[in-house]
């Protein structure tokens, strides 16, 4: 086995493993044993590897494809809605209204009737495909305009950012039907659990850490075949691609599709632990310090997105409890530290190995004449 | 022009009165060149010329403004996209090496290897014997055969040329345009390049642009001279030479 077959298979072991550990010192420890970890160390840790689903899934795009999207958060946004209107049709009766159709925000705003799309989201499994759908679709026509336009660059980043602004803008509005600027919370239960027990935290992020292992073993299979190969050669030298007769535009949409799907799983799994989901996930700043999560870990080797959203984040909840105004200047200083000291991020620290995917910084790249 | 040759029924490739302007600068005017099947020809002429504008306008990079490209008789290229031109049979090497840096020897070669081009197939293709054979075969043409697990990135100027011609080479095609091969090449990779060009030439069609006047000579073909975007001159390498608007532009200098 080569060093890269075995880190493929520690990754999913020491997140699954990390996961079960953490549950387990929550639910076979009493509360006042040394070791015991809170429900809220639990659903702290299941957030973080939910950002690290969307950071390993931007990496794929801009690690591999060169698409430097400024908007993914959108898609993590959008599996996220499509839980939470389940977790909103699952409160029923038990909401502030009692009404067994409708979401409390509706009968606030004296709707009295379900608006179409909301048909459905009270079954799970409708939800959670749709936590896919969406994702992929919205991935699907974008790209396939931008990509086939041959937009790229800092025009393509952009408009990826456009998308998430003009989402954002949307999701605000009350008569969009998705709770308005509130969003979508007081959730009571998923798929019949309670989601205030501790049980059902620990079996979430289980459920996390097994939906990040499979999304990094997938992501991890997919760059390692031709198509993965051919996607670099895209990033680096897309003319080339095209004269040899390759369609850069279809591994591009393919890859940027797959990579919504897993943001969409990402977030998904995100609102249940969090509690609540409104537009501000569409915020373009939360694309931006996506970006900056796989820069920080490393760019184009998926451990590295996935090691930079876990140790960012941990680093953002420290810094916002112990000094909140310093945080965004913490952030962005760490960012141009790593930009200029440690191009290829944190993961080239802990292995001496030269990503495979990444060419050496080379001085600007000419493009063929 | 066509009248000389007896039409475009027996070419391979034929431009017929191509123009190209960038922002009004004419970069082909009214350009005319007819390519027999299986005929290798030499194109030179001063910078800027126009013929690695030529070359854009083949490939399908480059629409022209107006005139024909056609080839094989049948096929209007400037209707076409890369790729489509690509599949047709159309290879290209660039004036700047251009080859796929972070990946080895071997893969570049892999990827250029004639085949299906879809996304699903190569998500699942694996490396046959028969892709293998090939590749070794190529290897050994282009003499990179030691290196062929080094990373494309770290090879000479030269060895980069040469791996770029390797790819062209397993893409398979009838036509293989060529730009400026010998670029930053030693005598002896020069000469050995011109006997690799003309063995390529045995099977196939090409088009070689190239600045360097003992390359062509080596080639001992037909050579058009470039100036301005139109044709000034063409015949063998002692005509275009002997001729003296050529020595004026072009060789004089
Ligand atoms: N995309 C472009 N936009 C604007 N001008 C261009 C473009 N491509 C080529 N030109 C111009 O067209 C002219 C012909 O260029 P071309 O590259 O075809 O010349 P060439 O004969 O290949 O020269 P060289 O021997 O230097 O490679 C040049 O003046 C060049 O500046
Ligand atoms: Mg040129």
């Amino acid at each position: 086995m080569t060093r890269a077959t075995v880190a493929s298979f520690l990754v999913p072991v020491l997140i699954i493993g990390g996961a079960a550990l953490l549950a387990l010192g929550n639910a076979a420890l009493p509360p006042t044993a040394a070791l015991h970890v809170s429900v809220f160390v639990i659903s702290l840790v299941g957030k973080y590897l939910c950002y690290a689903m969307l950071a390993l899934a931007l990496d794929l795009v801009w690690g591999y494809a060169g698409i430097l999207s400024l908007g993914h958060a959108a898609f993590f946004a959008l599996g996220g809605y499509a839980m939470g209107m389940y977790l909103m049709r699952e409160i029923g009766t038990r909401g502030v209204y009692g009404n067994a159709t409708l979401p409390d925000f509706m009968v606030f705003l004296n709707w009295t009737e379900l608006p179409w799309y909301w048909y459905g989201f009270n079954h799970f499994a409708f939800a959670a495909l749709m936590a896919l759908v969406v994702p992929a679709l919205l991935a699907l026509v974008f790209g396939y305009l931008a990509f086939r336009s041959r937009v790229s660059g800092v025009y393509l980043s952009i408009i990826t950012q456009a998308l998430t602004f003009a989402l954002l803008l949307a999701f605000f509005r009350n008569n969009m039907g998705f709770g308005g600027n509130n969003g979508l919370t007081d959730f009571k239960d998923i798929i019949g659990f309670d989601l205030h027990a501790d049980a059902t935290r620990n079996a979430l992020l289980l459920a996390t850490a097994i939906a990040l292992a499979g999304a990094f073993l997938l992501a991890r299979y997919v760059v390692a075949s031709r198509l993965g190969k051919i996607l670099i050669a895209v990033r680096d030298t897309e003319s080339r691609t095209r004269f040899l007769g390759y369609r850069p535009e279809s591994y591009k949409l393919f890859v940027f599709v797959l990579s919504a799907i897993i943001a969409g799983i990402g977030g998904a799994l995100y609102v249940p632990q969090v509690g609540i989901i409104n537009p501000g996930e569409f915020s373009p700043a939360n694309s931006i310090e996506a970006v900056i999560w796989v820069a920080v870990g490393g760019r184009g080797t998926l451990v590295g997105a996935i090691l930079g959203a876990i140790l960012v984040n941990f680093g953002k909840t420290y810094f916002t409890s112990a000094l909140p105004d310093v945080w965004l200047y913490a952030l962005g200083f760490l960012f141009i530290l790593t930009t200029l000291f440690l191009p290829h991020g944190l993961v080239r620290v802990f292995s001496r190995a030269r990503p495979s995917a990444l060419p050496e910084p080379s001085p600007a790249k000419e493009h063929p004449a | 022009m066509s009248g000389a040759i007896g039409g475009i029924s027996d070419t391979l490739l034929y431009l017929s009165g191509v123009s190209v302007s960038f922002d009004g600068f004419r970069a082909l005017n009214n350009l005319s060149l007819v390519l027999a099947p299986g005929e290798m020809r030499a194109v030179i002429g001063p910078n800027g010329a126009g013929k690695t504008t030529m070359m854009d306008v083949i490939t399908g990079k480059t629409r022209p403004d107006a005139g024909d490209v056609i080839f094989r008789a049948d096929t209007d290229l400037t209707r076409l996209d890369e790729p489509a031109i690509a599949a047709l049979g159309i290879g290209r090497k660039f004036q700047k090496p251009t080859v796929f840096e972070p990946h080895t020897v071997h893969d570049n070669l892999l990827l250029a290897l004639a085949g299906n081009r879809a996304p699903h197939h190569a998500l699942f293709a694996r490396e046959t014997r028969a892709e293998r054979a090939r590749i070794d075969e190529l290897l050994a043409i282009i003499r990179l055969a030691e290196h062929r697990y080094r990373r494309a990135g770290d090879l000479s100027h030269g060895q980069k040329q040469w791996l770029e011609i390797g790819m062209l080479l397993a893409q398979e095609p009838d036509l293989l345009l060529i730009d400026e091969p010998v670029a930053g090449m030693t005598d002896a990779e020069t000469a050995e390049t011109a006997r690799l060009l003309r063995e390529i030439n045995r099977t196939k069609s090409v088009v070689v642009v190239e600045h360097d006047m003992d390359f062509v000579r080596a080639l001992d073909v037909k050579v058009t001279v470039l100036h301005e975007g139109s044709v000034l001159s063409e015949g063998s390498i002692e005509h275009v030479s002997a001729d003296p608007r050529v020595i004026e532009v072009y060789l004089g200098r």
